[in-house]
């Protein structure tokens, strides 16, 4: 019985992350084109990022983005983690099956009926669009995603610890904070990265949620892309991606070091 | 007592959000695509004011009328665009399942110390800008592209292809941007099949491949459907891949109802567009709802 490297499976690997990869490599390569004309080589040169940096309308829109995907992100972490909490510790209480049909249906609702039904309560309630409008869009549908990444590792854990730490007399805020939370932290901070990078990502939703003075760098972008492509917007993107890129990796290797530094810890308490 | 109200506040915080920004202004789409359309700001006449009181409100709710549906079917754009927009959600569907099937097949049979790093790289794009992702298409299939320039200079091709502006291009934006959410049920999926099985079926005297179609691919169908409905919903509803990679005869809903939203401002007939775009993707969801409670559960 063969197994692992055949060469189906290494074809398919290599096809598969070639498709993946290759058009954001050549978009990193071209942004580094001396040419206008984006897809003629005409020899290295970094001035398209100096050329975005100093954009001031390209820069104020980043601005922006950033600002609403840090309390997004964090907003939304807050409300995920709670959501994932019922939906796992709280089996039976009223309106469960509402509750986990309005987690789960944003993941899927096409953006343009989300931004749409969000932009028509603000104006019911009288609300003037702006970034506030926009953080709270996004804190709703990135709450979710927050929600989906909790629970499964708050499925995967054992209730019982929590349990035992009650059973020495913690109250159960105590219990969340001192045992449950530092198990689930990796779970809640990739949820609060992926916040971020949905919030930093949205154009549709912004777009209808967004009113003057609170132009997100996709919706700055996307109205440049229209217009055509421009080695300026490849540096953004670059930027873009090099930035989400590190944040992933880092993130992902600092959870890795605190995973093992708690086993370490489990073992040696254990011994 | 605390703890009723620690418990309380964990379920009530984020179901009360959920419930204003999300439950609450579905019925306002719901109301809005029976009112009609007025010159002012907002473009509408309301047909249900909540200050009424009961009294006010059966006399709104008289006012109703399903004026803006009857429009959608008389005029035969907005039909068109639901049957081209299922069309070419189910199309993408199934190319993302061709493509993402063996990849993530691959994956889940590849040396176990690789696997980890393999779903980084699944996962990677993923973080990365949808916007960006498609975006960078443009420069590939476009007239002038790099795809055509290499295909011309291996001779391949003598005329450039036209790919840019069509529903191809469609296609592989679709197919680009969603096959991470393709590959990740199914790897999960194909990652737990023991190899066993497909030992036994060898033993059994079944070739490789009637081993795969009698044994894994059966054994797959949860992660199969779950992949194929995290693509397809979203899909249906695309609005920036047709825009930007799509050309003008590329007919798919999620652009109808931007356009009728901004372009034309006519709330009332995008609420509608919206309130039958959400019939239309009401089974796929609550069939997507129902395999994610029930792949929680089998975590359990």
């Amino acid at each position: 019985m063969k197994r692992g490297l055949t060469p189906f499976n290494i074809t398919a690997l290599v096809f598969g992350f070639s498709f993946l990869y290759v058009p954001i490599l050549l978009l990193i390569i071209y942004s580094f084109n001396e040419s206008r004309l984006v897809t003629v080589w005409a020899g290295f040169s970094t001035k398209w990022y100096a050329e975005a940096l100093s954009n001031e309308a390209l820069m104020g829109a980043a601005w922006v983005t950033a600002r609403v995907a840090f309390i997004s992100a964090c907003v939304a972490t807050v409300l995920g983690t709670c959501a994932a909490l019922a939906l796992v510790r709280f089996t039976r209480f009223r309106g469960r099956f509402l509750f986990s049909g309005m987690i789960y249906a944003p993941l899927v609702m096409p953006e343009v009926i989300t931004g749409l039904s969000l932009l028509l309560l603000f104006v019911a309630v009288g609300m003037d669009r702006g970034i506030t409008t926009v953080i709270l869009a996004h804190i709703t549908f990135s709450m979710c995603f927050v929600a989906v990444v909790v629970q499964s590792r708050l499925l995967s854990i054992d209730p019982s610890m929590e349990e035992a730490a009650q059973d020495l007399g913690a109250t159960p805020a105590r219990a969340f904070f001192s045992v449950t939370l530092p198990i689930i932290a990796p779970a809640v901070a990739a949820g609060w990265m992926l916040a971020f990078t949905l919030s930093l990502d949205d154009l549709v939703i912004a777009q209808f949620n967004s009113g003057p003075g609170a132009t997100t760098l996709p919706m700055k972008i996307f109205s440049q892309v229209r217009l055509g492509v421009t080695p300026e917007i490849n540096a953004v993107c670059t930027l873009l991606v090099g930035v989400v890129t590190a944040g992933v990796i880092i993130a992902s290797l600092t959870m890795k070091r605190q995973e093992v530094k708690r086993q370490r810890d489990l073992a040696t308490s254990a011994a | 007592m605390l703890k009723r109200l620690g418990k309380s506040a964990v379920i009530w915080l984020p179901y009360a959000w959920l419930a204003v920004f999300f439950l609450a202004p579905f019925l306002l789409v719901a109301k809005l695509s029976l009112s009609a359309p007025a010159i002012a700001m907002p473009p509408y006449i309301p047909a249900f004011d909540f200050a009424d009181g009961i009294a006010g409100w059966w006399n709104d709710i008289q006012k109703f009328s399903i004026e803006n549906f009857v429009f959608l079917t008389t005029d035969s754009l907005y039909w068109k665009s639901y049957l081209s927009s299922l069309q070419i959600a189910l199309i993408s569907t199934f190319l993302t399942l061709l493509i993402g099937y063996p990849l993530a097949y691959a994956m889940a049979r590849a040396p176990r110390n690789w696997r980890p790093l393999l779903l980084m790289l699944v996962i990677l794009p993923f973080w990365t800008s949808f916007l960006i992702r498609v975006y960078a298409w443009i420069g590939i299939l476009k007239k002038e592209g790099l795809l055509n320039q290499f295909l011309l200079w291996l001779g391949i091709i003598s005329e450039p292809l036209t790919i840019m502006n069509t529903d191809w291009a469609v296609y592989i934006g679709i197919v680009y941007s969603y096959l991470p959410f393709m590959i990740l049920p199914l790897y999960a999926n194909l990652e737990k099949q023991s190899p066993d099985l497909l030992e036994a079926a060898a033993d059994l005297g079944a070739t490789r491949v009637r081993a795969f179609w009698q044994v894994t691919w059966p054994l797959s169908m949860s992660g199969v459907v779950a992949g194929c409905l995290l693509v397809f919903i979203p899909a249906v509803g695309e609005f920036v891949i047709p825009s930007l990679l799509g050309g003008s005869d590329t007919l798919m809903i999620g652009r109808v109802l931007y356009d009728e939203f901004f372009s034309n401002r006519d709330w009332p007939v995008s609420s509608a567009v919206a309130i039958i775009l959400l019939l239309i993707l009401l089974i796929p969801i609550m069939l997507f709802q129902r395999s994610e409670a029930r792949a929680r559960e089998a975590g359990t």
